[in-house]
């Protein structure tokens, strides 16, 4: 049986988060075809990185281990991806939705001509009927993916031009171990008979990554702030209550847009996905696009000043009023009652 | 520094950043005749570093290349308004119904025709499906390198480009050897504006098949045949000499399964003031629940 593939995202020897994300949500696509689950990892000293993939359940992981691939460059890895996708005819590749896997996935989708849906944020499989050829086709992926700005969700599918691709939202897909001890089997790929001088015309001169200060996913309380906290100002009221209770401070898009808060703060579709016990939402009105972000959180407090806000269909708790005034009185009383 | 040839890719896009409650049809999917359209974003910030290198390199020639129905030609007049040298149109009912795959095998094979070029600029995604692949499609169509998510170019050389690019978490300086593509991000400068002489000058540019539309002006005609560069060359699946099966809905593997639109889903709310008595009572709820504290 064809096999569900995943190329792995790696920096410093270790597999990025998203790719962990990936695998784990890849292996349940695997077990539900009853196929095994593949994944493909191209840098420098890569001898650890078994060891991190196995527990996700990879039945086997192609490595291309040399210091030409690290960090990552679009023409060598798609040539390396290419050989061993034709080889090894996979019925789903899947990416992460980042500037590597976004930049690669297209490129590959075009190279084996096939179709590439983007940042997914569920993946299923299922059936589909074609009409016009009167035909069932049996476990196809279900690519299904926020669109239109975020208004709709849609199923894309692909029944005719293998293999299925997809780039898959980063923080939406939950880690999760299969097997402490499966057994993953290793080939390394001999990269100098595929890779050519060509292959090299793009040259990385300089690279500046900031390791982020803020970690939002992995918050179990986060304060948010919208258009509606008003000022850069204001959102220290946030800071302070997300200090007291333990939590991290985050923003909607109208807030980053606004200059109130930092980019990496962003909570959203076009940001991070979160899903806190906890989650305070202060002068935001609830698009779409915000709440893609934020609705799986256990529970929600709504502070707004329009009580007909769209996010207090959503929260268990609505204050009506002003966060200005609201905040410190919340900050008061947790003083009070908390131990 | 040799003047260069570049071509800009851009699309008409519906304006979904301003998407109203009656543009959603009942059934959930989105009534595109009640939006507007707009120049897509991303694709100004690829026109303006397009001018830039112009402005940088005199004798550059920016071309303007976009695909859609016969009103995006407004795009290359925008195009012209604010600057480009000439503007073509891929427009066939064929190509409609295109995913990412066609819509890159169709406008590699006008890049084709525009050859040789030296840049390929585009914007990163396009608003209306923000999937950010035809770039890289198009770049492998036409096998040549691709620099995804630049946001300025830093030098100009013989050559090679060097510019820098946007990552999610820092920025990236990379080089690449002529001809090659190139996304751009939003971070890059703003477009400049329309200049009022070109707007004189190019305000009658029509496509033939604007020509021939019923309720056209008398004065539109007949400027189209006194100036020529007023004539917006339009581009159909002969001309293209394209693969029937490769375009439209025929050459997309990517297909619509259903649609839903999103609902808020309704919790038991408890709705409050911001009274002293009624704060310090959900802070009790929420320490007593363990949510905090």
């Amino acid at each position: 049986m064809k096999s569900v593939f995943v190329y792995c995202e790696v920096e410093n020897k270790k597999i990025a988060e998203i790719s962990l994300e990936i695998l784990s949500a890849a292996k349940k696509l695997a077990q539900k075809l009853g196929c095994p689950l593949e994944a493909m990892v191209f840098g420098e000293n890569l001898s650890e990185v078994k060891s991190q993939v196995s527990k996700y359940g990879v039945d086997k992981i192609y490595i291309a281990d040399d210091k030409r691939l690290e960090p990552f460059r679009t023409l060598p890895h798609a040539a390396i991806a290419k050989e061993i996708l034709k080889k090894q005819d996979p019925q789903i590749v899947l990416f992460g939705a980042t500037s590597v896997g976004r930049d690669l996935a297209p490129r590959m989708a075009s190279i084996l001509n096939c179709g590439l849906t983007a940042d997914c944020t569920i993946l299923d499989i299922g059936d589909h009927f074609v009409k016009k050829e009167k035909k069932e086709y049996k476990n196809l992926l279900y690519a299904i993916r926020p669109a239109f700005g975020g208004s709709i969700m849609a199923n894309i599918i692909n029944w005719d031009m293998h293999p299925q691709m997809a780039t898959v939202r980063e923080g939406v897909m939950k880690k999760e171990i299969f097997d402490v001890d499966y057994v993953t089997e290793v080939e390394n790929i001999n990269v100098d008979k595929i890779l050519n001088e060509e292959d090299f015309v793009v040259k990385i001169i300089e690279r500046h990554i900031e390791e982020s200060d803020v970690n939002l996913k992995d918050a179990t309380i986060i304060v948010a702030g919208g258009y509606g906290v008003g000022s850069e100002e204001n959102f220290k009221h946030l800071r302070e209550l997300a200090n007291v209770l333990g939590g991290e401070v985050g923003g909607s898009r109208a807030a980053v847009d606004a200059g109130y808060i930092k980019h990496n703060r962003q909570i959203g579709q076009t940001g991070t996905t979160v899903r806190p016990k906890l989650y305070i939402a202060a002068g935001i009105s609830g698009a779409i696009q915000h709440t893609a972000g934020m609705q799986d959180a256990s529970m929600i407090i709504s502070i707004n000043k329009d009580p007909e806000a769209p996010i207090n269909k959503l929260a268990d708790y609505v204050i009506t009023g002003d966060l200005v005034e609201v905040i410190p009185k919340m900050i008061k009383y947790y003083k009070k009652n908390a131990k | 520094m040799r003047p260069l040839k570049i071509i800009v890719l851009a699309k008409q896009v519906p304006d979904t950043r301003h998407v109203g409650s009656d543009a959603m049809k009942p059934d959930g999917t989105v009534n595109r005749v009640k939006l507007s359209t707009v120049f897509n974003p991303d694709d100004l910030h690829a026109l303006e570093l397009a001018l830039n290198i112009k402005d940088r390199v005199p004798g550059t020639e920016v071309t303007i290349l976009t695909m859609g129905p016969p009103k995006a030609a407004d795009i290359i007049r925008e195009g012209y308004y604010r600057g480009a040298d000439k503007g073509f149109m891929i427009s066939d009912r064929r190509f409609g119904g295109a995913d990412t795959l066609a819509t890159s095998y169709t406008l590699a094979k006008g890049i084709e025709k525009l050859a040789p070029f030296d840049l390929i600029l585009g914007g990163r995604q396009a608003i209306d499906g923000d999937t950010a692949q035809v770039g890289p499609q198009c770049a492998e169509k036409l096998k040549i390198p691709q620099i995804t998510y630049a946001e300025e170019i830093l030098e100009l050389k013989e050559t090679e480009i060097i510019a820098r690019r946007r990552l999610e978490k820092g920025i990236e300086v990379v080089s690449s050897t002529y001809p090659c593509l190139i996304t751009v991000h939003g971070s890059s400068p703003e477009c400049r504006r329309r200049q009022a002489k070109k707007v004189m000058k190019y305000k009658y540019a029509r496509t033939q098949t604007e020509l021939s539309s019923r309720n056209i002006d008398e004065l539109f005609i007949k400027l189209n045949k006194e100036r020529p560069y007023l004539n917006i060359p339009e581009w159909n699946v002969e001309d293209l000499n394209a693969d029937i099966t490769r375009i439209g809905l025929a050459g997309s593997p990517t297909k619509v399964k259903s649609v839903n639109s999103i609902v808020l889903t309704a919790t038991e709310t408890k709705h409050l003031t911001d009274s002293d008595a009624d704060i310090e009572q959900m802070i009790k709820e929420l320490i007593i629940h363990h949510t905090i504290g």
